[in-house]
Parts: C-alpha cells; structure tokens; sequence
C-alpha cells in the first residue's frame, strides 16, 4: 500500500523501480537461503529451490496470518474502519523475519502493541514466510550478518563505532527506549520495549522497518553503518559493568528515591528503633548481688 | 573533669587535702577552662536529660547524613571543576573518548572513573541527599503528629520548614552540577520554569544563566551557591535549631512521672552521647552500603549535556518530584494579553505553588493556634488520635504530595504497571482534589473511633479473649481491667476547649457584636475539637471501677454491660 | 555507677494533678538488666562489644586491601558484571562504620548505666525582673542616644540607608545581557539546509519514506568548507542548537492536514517541526509513526504533527513550531525561512500574534 501510493521519485535509491526491487529481492532470498544452507541439514539444502521456498511460505502464510493480513497480504480493514492487519505489500523480508523472529507475530490479538512471545515458527519456515512476503512488493532484505557486526573492523575503528554509535543512540533512541535502553512509556498504554536483550540482527531489522509504532530509520535516514555503531553501542553497553554497583533497573530517579525510601530510610529507621527499644530485664535486684 | 565536685566532698576532711598531680587529660581541661570557662558552660549540658523514644531519632539522621554529606562533598571538590568550559575527553571511560563536553562533566567522569573510591564518594554524596531530604521530612513528620511544633516550639517549627526548603534547593543545585543529560534537562526545564514568572522571568532567565540558555555562566554559579551559600544557611540554621532544643528542652510522651514540668530520660553523657554517636556511624555506614551497592546517577551512561538530547524517564530527584507531578497533571492553559503571554500552566504549579505549600506549612502552627486559642506550653507529646482534626490535616496534605509525587512518575508508573499515562493523568486530575478531601474524613473518623476505642479500655478493661457463658446460655467476652500505670497514660492529656469569641460589655450592659474574624474563629474552633471523646472525669472512672469489682465478684451482668456501653455514645 | 543520687520515685505532685481523672502513680521503680546483676551476662556483653569493634577494624582493614587491590581506569575489574572497586570499597567501609556504630550502641545498650533521670522544666519565657530589667536598659540606651527626640537624625539615616539598596540592586545588572529579541529567532535562515543531528549529513528528501523520523539540526551548525557556514563553537553553538533542532517526518500526504497558510508547508508529506516543547523546553521527539502523535518525556505533552503539531495531551499550551520546507536543485530539503514564531516555552514578552497557526507563511 505504502509502496503503491508512491511516485517513483521519492523512493529510497536503493528501491528505484522494480528491477532494482527485483534485484533487492534476489539479493536478501539469496542472502537467507546462503544462511539457511549454512545452517540447515544437508536434506533441506537440496529441495529448497526458491520458487519453492515462496510457495511454502504462502502455504503457512494462509494458515497462520491471512486472517489479519489477508489472502493476498493486502491487509484488512475493519466495518469502523481501523485495520485488523496492515498491508503487508512492500513490508519486506526484514518486516517478518522481526515480527516473526521475536513471536510478536502471530499475535494474540488486535492492537498497536505487540509484545514479544515465545517464536511459534521454526527459521526455517520463517525465512519461507519471509520470501513469500518479500515477493508481494520489494522491501528491505533480512540484514546479513556483517551488516550489524563490528567483526573485522579494527579495535581502533570499533572504538570509534561504539563512541558514535552512542551519540546517535543518544540522539534518536534515548527519548523513548531509555538512556540505557531499558525501554519507556508511551501515549496511552503504549511502551517503547527494553532493549537489554534484543539480538542485533532484530535490532537492525527494527531499525529498518519501524515495527509497530516506533518511527523507522531506513538506509536514507540512518546508513547502514549509522545503524551499526549504534548496534555495537548497544552491545557494548551490556559488556559493560556495572561500576556503580545495581543498576536498581536504570530507570532514573523514580527507582533511586524509592530506595532513598525503602533502604535508606527503612534501614535507618529499623536502627533507631533498636537503639531505643528496652533490653530485657531482670527480676533481680542489684542489691542482692552487691552483698 | 574539672568540675567533679563530689570528689572534693570526698576529700574535705579534717586535715588539708594535697593537690594531686593532675594528670594529663586534668591539665588540659584546667587549661581551657581558666580561659574559656568551660566548668560553668558544661555544668548542666554534660549530663543533660534526652528521653528515649525511636521517634526521637528521626532528625538526628538528618543531622547525621548532613555531616556525611560535608565530608563527602569536600572529597568531591577535590577533583570537580565547576567550569563549563569545552574539552574534548580523552579519559578512561571507552564510550565517551572524544566527545566534546564540559569541564564540569570530564571531570565528573574523572572522579567516577580514575579516583579509586571517587565514584564511591559520588554515590554517597547523592544517596545522602536524598536520605538528607527525606528524613527531614519524616522527622516533620513525627513533630506535627505528635503535636511537638507548639508554644513553645513554633519558631523552631518554622527553622525546621526553612530547612527543608533549603536542603530541597541545595539538592537541586548539587544534582545539577554533573552537566549531564538529565540534569541539563533539569536546568532547562527550570529555564522554562522561569521564563513563565509574569514581567520578571525572562530577565531573571538571563540574569541567571548569563545570557541565553544555556550559556556558560551557569554551572560556576549553581556551584558557588551549592558549596557556600546554601551549606552555610543550612549550617546557620542547624545550629539555631539545635540551640533552641537544648534550651526548650526533648519533649517526651506522657507517663508515669512524666509531666509538662519535668524530662525524664538518659543523660547526655554517657548514654545519650553513645547513642547518637553510634547512629552517626550507622547513617554514615548506610549511605556508605548504599554507595557501594546500588548505582545512582550513572552520568556516563546519561553523556554530557546537549540541549537536542533526552531521556525517556526525565526525572527530577524524588523530592523535586511533587511539584513535576502538578506541571504533569496541569492542564495547558495560556493567556495572551495585550502582546503578553501568561503560561499558568507552567507559573501556577511550579512556581505559585510549592511556594503557597511552604507557605502553609511553615504556617500550620500558629494557624493551629489561632483557631483552638491554646497558648499554653506544652512539653508532654500527643498521640495523633487524640488531636483527630491535626491529624487529619496533615494526612490530608500528605495524600495532596504523594498523588503529585506519583503523578510526578507516571510514565514509571504506566510502564511498570502496564497502565497508560493518559489514564493516570485524568484520574489524577481529579485525584489531587478529591483525595485530600476522602483522606481528611477518613483520618479523622478513624482517630475518633480510636479514642473510643481507648475510653472502652479505660472503662471497660481491655478484651482478655476468655469467652463466659452466662447462666441464662448468653456468650460474652470477659473483660479485665488495665494496669494503673496505663490507665493513667491514656488519661494523661488535655481536655479540648472550644474557643468561644468573647462579648465585650460597655458599661451601658449592651454587648457589642462579635467581630467576624472572631466568629470564624470560634467556629473554626468548634469544628476543630467537634466530635473529639473527651478523657472520662474521675467519678466515671470511680463508677466503672465498682462496677468492675461487682462484675468479678457477682459474675456476668449484660444487662449492666449494655447500659454502660449506651451512655459512651452518649 | 554514679546513679545514687537519682530520685527512684517521682511521683507527680503537680499543681493540676488533683484534677487529673487518675493520679499519677510516679516512675517506676527501676528495674535491671541481666547485665547489671549477673557478671556472667556483663562479660558476654562486653566481649560482643569487642568483637563488634574488632570486625570494624577487619573491615577497614578489607577496605585499605580493597582499595590497593582492584583497579580503576582503563581495565575495571569486574565481576558478576559490577565494579569490583566500588563495590567491595563501598562494602568494607559501610561494615567497618556500621559494626562500630553497632558496638557503641550495644555498649550503651547493656553496659553503661541505664538509670533514667529527671530533669525539671524552666518556662521558656525570661523571668518578671530580667524582662524589666531589659526593658529598662533599652529604655534608657535610646533615651541616651536621643533618637526619639532627634526625629530629622532618624529618619536621614533611615532614608540614607534604605538608598544602600539600589547599589546592591544595581551591582547585579551586568549578571547578563538583557533579552532583546534573541528569543525570537534562531539560526534557520532561507535556503539553509536540514542535516542530521550528530553525523551533519543533509537530508535528500527522495530518502525519507513514510514512518522516518529524523532528529535534525541546521546546517549552519555543521560548518565545512563545502557549506561554507562560519565556524561555531561553545556557548553560541550550545544556544543555536538549544533553539534550532527539529525533528522531521515523513507522513502519507492524504492522512495530513496542513494548518490555515501552511498547505506548502511539506514536502511530499515531509513535515518539519521544531524539536523543543513549548511547555518548559525538553527536547522532543517520542515519535508514533502510525498516530504521528509525538510525546515529551519530561512531562508528556502530546502533539499530532498530522495536524500542524496540535496539542492532545497535556500540559502544553501551544503546538510546536512549524518550519516551512523546501528542497534546493539537488534535491536535498532547505528551510525556507526561521520559525515564524519563538520556539520553546513561553514567555512574558511573547506576542499574542505569535501563536500557531496564526502566522502567515510569508515565504
């Protein structure tokens, strides 16, 4: 939909018609057929063609999604006008393996939030799904491994990725996920999630996608190696130590002047209480000793 | 010590003493004292009576985190550099090397990462702060509970308030120092906060900040005002504080041989000595824990500041944290003036009214004293229950804080409990007035009905738990009556008296009006005491007595039992 | 024990104690602790006393290992992914303070005499004479002075040192620079570019597809030598960013509902919105790309940059300000002019005519 409504002239240059989408499409199925094949049993490797791999993938897309998506992954609106699921045209590779990837999809039910659940798909049926999806409309590629990874850079030049990684990370993802990433509300009900234990592979994919609420950040708003170093601030932060001892969940002075309260407070006034209790006493007079 | 006297006593016999050879410690008190006087000054203080109660303590881990804070601060400006001067950091800390910042934040950095023990002294000096702030406000708390705050402790009330709103502002300053991105977010808003100020406030903004925010004036001065101006206020008045208890003397709770006239306790030296000396070790040895243990302000992880930058989370520390509260809940209302803009949506709540707060707070004494005409001293502690309308009051004021102080975390709030903000912000909209209002009937019925509940024990004897069966099949609880000691502990207060205007009489014998602000007062005053169970008299007490001997002797009498409990209500 | 002299019975013989509903009963007689009678007891007490004392010393002792021990700087070392430093720093001096706050305590607790005394009240008001007496000596010192009899000596001084005020006043003018109209414009100037904050790369709208949200900055705040903006640096840099940044997203272009003057405001569905909350200032940019409701972490205004950044929630009064958009021959976007209004929070001095969506595009 998103795809359709546009002229040319204002696609990203990496999607410039529909050869270069058709390109972008073979280039991300190769990509995760290259991964599938370095992961998978020698078996899967020789059935998988990819008109095949699309196929299955429209077969589990039918079973598992078109009730929200649609037949064709044209999305589906409501008699009031909102939409069970969004169009799924031009979403891309990247958009299910995320969605999919982190359980989100297939959700529980309607709405803007979706919270991350245990996966229901194996990658294998994934990637299917993804392939299936990413044949409706081009859209950005699942993002290979070197795309997000900091290997084979220098230590100098990780050093300066993970200092601008962090300016950045300071600048675009802060005001909602948290200086330390530990995620945020949001307008009415809504959160930006905790980015502790995200994978980079998913943080990239989010990046590039805008799953859900937040905003995207596409190769023309942040470049891929833009994306990068805020990936490897990301996971530099969690390498990290703590210097200052617990982190009390890094939410900021709320959590801090709760503890002031509880333990500061608490543990003082526990003290004083012992310092002016009675101690026991004895039936005995002193008397009866001294003589 | 040089003023033993019993030891002379002691020598004074028949035959002239020989002056022993003073020892050491001897000479150098006999030093001092030949030229400070020290015998007469010490005389009554060293054994100086403080009676004992847990409650009692609440200010002195006040008194106890301030020292901490001194000692520890001085260790901070060792090191900091209060200059907003540009560098480039190039120290220890990896994800920072060669970000441009400001000296005060470089060398905030400095002292957390390449002084052993300087991110340690960092913590403690934050953590007590905040316990600095928040046991003034318990020690507060427990004055006006127990009614310690009257004739004649008003002022000392009213140096109590000035501190808190002191000790609120010195934390302010401090935490902004660092030239964080949280606490440049801080100093932004407080930009905002003044901008707002009607006529005045954009030039105090640049007064302040000299010159456009943020400008490079403004660190070196929140710093002076924080290690100079504010410490030596604090110190000033902590002295006068603790000058004005000594000469009043520790209130102390009503009992046995405790009167308004006398302190029964533990003398200065040694046991009251010991004793807050040893708190003073265990608040230093808490915020020392704390410290180690539990991170507060990770400024490295925040960055240094830069007004395009924010955090989610955007918190003030927890006591600036009401007033962020009422700026929340605010609705945005603006208006627009002959080429004037007037933002009550921001002057109103952080501007008008923490100062209207402060105002009523330091207030409450002798507004107290003003309605009930009471202008005795009182030295003997009241329990909350037997002043419910105090009680309530303040109770009442506490909800109104602690919905603003929750409102002031709502986004905290809505994440941690899966609400939306949008919901908490309306419900505490109307929270903040109905609240206050729920809490104040509430307390005060509650104080009441526990009056009662204690004018039951007087009279009736406390429930023992033993269930009788009458003759006649009927089940009651047997009653027996409390020790003499308790019983005189729970009379051991004032009767309320309603303050009645008086009528003045010309000498024609026509009496003239009551003034109006005199008949609200003696309005005011009969709501105040309205309802209140006054103590039984003697003779009521003398009646349930025999009534009591009877009961044990004649066995159960209901019939009795429900008559008596009639005329309570009565 | 030097308690002998203490009264062991006071019973309250007070003036109003007839009128009391009980009479007091005086203290209690005292009653001993273990320790006071059983030296069995006593020496326990004191050994607990010592070992407190002994295990503060171990602790400090700890601490001084501690702080020779673990290193800072470059290589903390770390375990169990806290600081060791801080915490074992942190941890030996808080059990050395606390043990020996613990031993005083139990020391006054169980060994030193625990008598209770008593101790009579004074009134806190100065006794008859002494009031009078200082009456007296005030009374005679301004009668000496003649300040009462003297009324033109009192009221020049009074006069003269009430004038002492202005200096004090005054002495404070040059604190800062009066306002002038600084708030009222920032560094946007026509044609200057929007670049990415932090990197300073310009923004090619053909780049930006629907749900981006860029947090930007003018260009002027990136010089090079290819843009050619003068060098900025400092508290002038600190101030332009503090009033220039903007967030800029790209919205479908029906679901937009450009403000009265503002309907070639966009470009393509790229809006362009100032970055600063005009409630106190944060910076903003909690963006929801499916509402295009952007949130305020300090206080949670929310504004609809569908609707020319109306104001939906909260405690702002205004929306944001809108800057109007462009793109130069390369097709890279450019302002084209400053913000028509001041950005940030209100102030006394701001012109109604300012507001919203009042302010023509004169562009």
């Amino acid at each position: 939909m998103r795809f359709l409504n546009r002229s040319a002239g204002r696609l990203s240059r990496y999607r410039r018609g529909p050869v270069a989408g058709l390109l972008l499409l073979l280039l991300g199925l190769g990509l995760t057929g290259g991964l599938y094949q370095a992961f998978s049993p020698a078996q899967a490797a020789k059935s998988d063609t990819q008109a095949m791999q699309v196929e299955k993938g429209r077969k589990l897309f039918l079973v598992g999604c078109s009730f929200c998506h649609g037949q064709n992954g044209q999305g589906i609106s409501t008699i009031d006008g909102n939409q069970l699921g969004p169009s799924l045209v031009g979403v891309g590779a990247a958009a299910v393996d995320f969605q999919v990837g982190t359980g989100r999809m297939p959700m529980a039910q309607p709405g803007a939030q979706a919270p991350r659940k245990k996966v229901v798909y194996t990658q294998d049926e994934i990637d299917a799904m993804a392939a299936y999806v990413a044949s409706l409309g081009p859209g950005p590629a699942v993002p290979a491994a070197k795309d997000y990874s900091v290997e084979g850079l220098t230590d100098a030049e990780r050093q300066e990725a993970i200092v601008r990684g962090g300016q950045i990370f300071l600048t675009n993802c802060t005001a909602c996920h948290n200086f330390d990433g530990a995620g945020g509300a949001m307008p009415r009900g809504g959160y930006a999630v905790n980015l502790h234990s995200v994978e980079p592979r998913y943080i990239y994919e989010a990046l590039l996608t805008g799953p859900q609420n937040m905003p995207s950040f596409s190769n023309g708003n942040l470049s891929p190696e833009e994306k990068r170093d805020v990936i490897a601030y990301i996971t530099s932060m969690r390498e990290t130590p703590s210097y200052g001892g617990f982190t009390l969940g890094s939410l900021g002075p709320v959590a801090e002047g709760l503890f002031a309260w509880v333990v500061g407070i608490g543990g003082a006034v526990g003290f004083a209480v012992w310092i002016a209790a009675h101690s026991t006493r004895s039936t005995k007079k002193k008397a009866e000793v001294d003589a | 010590m040089s003023i033993d006297t019993s030891k002379v006593a002691e020598s004074n016999r028949s035959s002239a003493a020989t002056a022993a050879k003073p020892n050491r410690a001897g000479s150098v008190a006999l030093w001092a004292d030949e030229r400070l006087g020290l015998g007469t000054a010490m005389k009554k203080n060293l054994r100086k009576v403080f009676p004992d109660h847990w409650s009692f303590m609440l200010g002195e881990i006040a008194l106890w985190s301030f020292v901490v804070l001194l000692l520890s601060g001085v260790f901070l400006t060792l090191w900091f550099k209060p200059s907003m001067g540009e560098v480039t950091y190039q120290g220890s800390y990896d994800a920072l090397r060669g970000i441009p910042m400001s000296e005060a934040f470089a060398s905030s950095l400095h002292i957390s990462f390449d002084v052993r023990g300087g991110l340690l002294m960092r913590q403690m000096h934050h953590w007590a702060a905040m316990l600095f702030v928040a046991s003034m406000m318990v020690h507060l708390l427990r004055v006006y509970f127990t009614g310690a705050f009257r004739k004649p402790r008003e002022l000392n009330w009213v140096i109590g308030s000035l501190l808190l709103l002191l000790g609120t502002l010195e934390g302010f300053t401090g935490y902004s120092l660092p030239d964080d991105l949280l606490s440049g977010t801080g100093i932004r808003a407080a930009d905002g906060f003044m901008k707002s100020i009607p006529v005045v406030g954009t030039y105090l903004s640049f007064f302040l900040f000299g010159g456009e925010f943020p400008g490079d004036a403004i660190i070196p001065r929140l710093y002076i005002i924080h290690v100079l101006l504010i410490p030596g206020l604090l110190l000033g008045l902590i002295a006068a504080h603790m000058l004005l208890l000594v000469y009043h003397k520790h209130t102390q709770w009503p009992g046995p041989g405790r009167t308004e006239q006398n302190v029964v306790g533990y003398p200065m030296l040694p046991v009251y000595a010991a004793k807050a000396g040893g708190f003073f070790f265990i608040v230093f040895g808490i915020t020392a824990v704390m410290g180690g243990l539990l991170t507060i302000n990770p400024v490295w992880k925040f960055g240094p500041y830069d007004p395009t930058k924010v955090t989610a989370g955007s918190q003030p520390d927890w006591y600036m944290g009401w007033p962020d509260g009422a700026l929340r809940i605010m609705p945005g209302i603006e208006s627009h003036l002959f080429g004037h803009t007037i933002a009550w949506n921001v002057f109103l709540p952080i501007i008008v009214l923490p100062g209207l707060m402060f105002t009523i707070l330091a207030a409450l004494p002798f507004l107290e004293s003003w309605i009930t005409g009471d202008k005795r001293e009182h030295h003997l502690l009241e329990r909350p229950r037997n002043a419910p309308t105090r009680t309530a009051l303040m109770v009442a004021l506490m909800t109104f804080y602690g919905l603003l102080w929750a409102a002031g975390g709502n986004d905290i709030i809505a994440i941690k409990l899966h609400a939306s903000i949008n919901a908490i912000t309306y419900f505490m909209r109307v929270a903040v007035f109905v609240g206050p209002l729920l809490a104040f009937a509430i307390t005060r019925r509650w104080c009441i009905s526990l009056q009662r509940h204690d004018e039951q024990k007087l009279l009736h004897g406390y429930e023992t738990g033993i269930i009788m069966r009458s003759a006649e099949g009927g089940y009651s609880e047997r009653h027996l009556p409390i020790s003499e000691s308790a019983a005189y502990t729970l009379t051991a207060r004032d009767d309320d008296e309603v303050y009645v205007p008086e009528t003045k009489v010309d000498e024609n014998g026509v009496a003239a009006p009551v003034g109006r602000l005199d008949a609200l007062r003696g309005k005011l005053s009969a709501l105040w005491f309205a309802d209140n169970v006054q103590r039984p008299t003697r003779d009521e007490i003398e009646e349930a007595r025999h009534h009591f001997e009877h009961e044990l002797e004649g066995g159960h009498d209901e019939h009795a039992a429900l008559e008596s409990s009639e005329s309570v209500k009565h | 024990m030097s308690d002998q002299h203490l009264p062991e019975h006071v019973s309250g013989d007070d003036a109003g104690s007839d009128l009391e509903p009980i009479r007091d009963p005086g203290l209690p007689e005292h009653q001993w602790r273990p320790t006071d009678v059983d030296p069995k007891a006593e020496k326990r007490a004191e050994r607990q006393v010592a070992i407190l004392f002994g295990l503060s010393a171990l602790s400090t002792f700890l601490f001084l290992v501690s702080y020779f021990t673990f290193k800072v700087g470059d290589e903390w070392d770390s375990s169990l992914g806290l600081g060791v430093s801080n915490v074992a720093l942190g941890g030996t001096f808080g059990a050395a303070l606390l043990f020996i706050g613990a031993g005083i305590i139990q020391w006054a607790r169980k060994l030193m005499a625990d008598h209770e005394m008593v101790e009579m009240r004074h009134p806190a008001a100065s006794s008859e004479e002494d009031r009078e007496a200082t009456l007296a000596a005030l009374q005679a010192g301004l009668e000496e002075s003649g300040i009462a009899r003297r009324p033109l000596i009192r009221n020049s001084l009074i006069g003269s040192v009430a004038l002492l005020g202005a200096p004090a006043v005054v002495l404070l003018r040059d604190l800062g620079p009066l306002p002038g109209d600084k708030l009222k414009h920032t560094v946007w100037k026509p044609n200057m570019r929007l670049v990415r904050d932090v990197v300073g790369t310009p923004i090619k709208a053909s780049d930006i597809e629907i749900g981006d949200l860029i947090n930007g900055a003018p260009e002027a705040l990136f010089p090079t030598e290819e843009n050619g903006y003068p060098e900025i640096e400092g508290v002038e840099l600190q101030a332009e960013k503090a009033k220039g940044a903007i967030i800029v997203v790209r919205i479908e272009p029906d679901e937009l509902q450009p403000g009265r003057g503002r309907e070639n405001w966009d470009v393509d569905g790229i809006v362009c919105y100032s970055k600063i909350c005009t409630h106190v200032g944060c910076p903003i940019s909690l963006y929801e790309r499916t509402t295009h409701h952007v949130l305020c972490p300090c206080h949670q205004s929310t504004f609809d940059l569908a609707d020319s950044a109306r104001v939906i929630f909260g405690p702002a009064a205004r929306p944001l300000p809108q800057l109007p958009l462009g793109v130069d021959d390369e097709g890279y976007l450019i302002a084209r002019s400053d913000f028509l209004e001041p950005v940030g929070p209100s102030f006394w001095e701001r012109d109604s005519k300012d507001i919203g969506n009042q302010g023509e595009a004169d562009v």
